[in-house]
């Protein structure tokens, strides 16, 4: 049994979905703050 | 607490401690990441799978802590009413939820080449599972609530099945003192660590990077739940002419 294989698995799923969770909250908050200054002008 | 009720001033804050949290979370993670999994040295027993121990600890610190960040908001928003408890609670459910997942799916991974089962019914695993199933249902709950208005947090019901469900967090960590698993007992403790040294160190990189950039995303989420609801009290305004 390669043990690598289950490191490499383990660290890909968490390191790609720590990415997206930032992606998409840093994407939500860009989007509703740039529609709140829009509405200010 | 209550200097930071007005949104100003939470704001005025918020949006430069993001950036400060963001980028020193993500160095420290990627600097323990990378020596965890090509500095130190492989375990005498399990060999290299004992390198998901610093992803999956974290993992399992920030699920548990998330559930503990819901609690301490739903009784500030519950005794102190105070404003933007609401929101928090509201914004630390998903990355909580993300994180127990991740633990859930990383313990599983550890646990085939270990343990020889990818899964077992045990105290730790099915407890962790149940705090999974509650961020769920806090999401499915706050969600309802913030359509219905509540200013974009969490009702005071869903404030109150926060608390209640923090009783799952003392089970989650004594689970592995009170019933015999295959999972191991706890090998860091307030007295000191059973791990060597030479395995240790990475994981306080990797626990303070994943908690700077955990605490990074519900900023975010926070500041977005603020800015839709801006936007959402101009539209009344404008819908009432």
């Amino acid at each position: 049994m390669n043990q690598w294989a289950f490191v490499i698995g383990a660290y890909a799923l968490t390191l790609s979905g720590t990415g997206l969770i930032s992606l998409l909250s840093w994407r939500a908050m860009r989007g509703a703050e740039s529609r709140a200054s829009a509405d200010r002008a | 607490m209550h200097r930071f009720a007005n949104p100003a001033r939470f704001l005025k804050i918020a949006r430069p401690l993001t950036v400060w949290l963001f980028w020193p979370g993500l160095i420290l993670l990627l600097i323990g990441a990378g020596c965890g999994l090509f500095v130190t040295p492989a375990d005498y027993l399990q060999g290299d799978t004992v390198r998901i121990l610093y992803i999956h600890v974290p993992a399992a610190w920030l699920g548990m802590g998330g559930w503990t960040g819901i609690a301490v908001a739903a009784l500030m928003q519950l005794v102190w009413r105070h404003p933007l408890a609401a929101i928090a609670g509201r914004a630390i459910a998903v990355p909580g939820a993300f994180f127990t997942a991740i633990c859930l799916i990383t313990g599983s991974i550890w646990g085939r080449p270990t343990w020889g089962t990818w899964w077992e019914w045990d105290g730790r695993m099915t407890s962790m599972l149940v705090l999974f199933f509650l961020y769920l249902g806090y999401i499915a709950l706050g969600n309802a609530s913030a359509r219905q208005g509540n200013g974009g947090g969490v009702s005071p019901v869903t404030a109150i099945f926060g608390l209640v469900g923090a009783i799952n967090i003392p089970i989650i960590n004594r689970s592995v003192v009170w019933w015999n698993s295959l999972h191991q007992g706890p090998s860091i403790t307030l007295r000191g660590s059973s791990i060597d040294t030479a395995l240790l160190w990475p994981l306080g990189l990797t626990l303070l990077g994943f908690t700077l950039l955990f605490a990074a995303i519900v900023l975010m989420r926070m500041r977005a739940i603020l800015a839709q609801n801006k936007v959402e009290a101009r539209m009344q305004r404008l819908a009432r002419g």
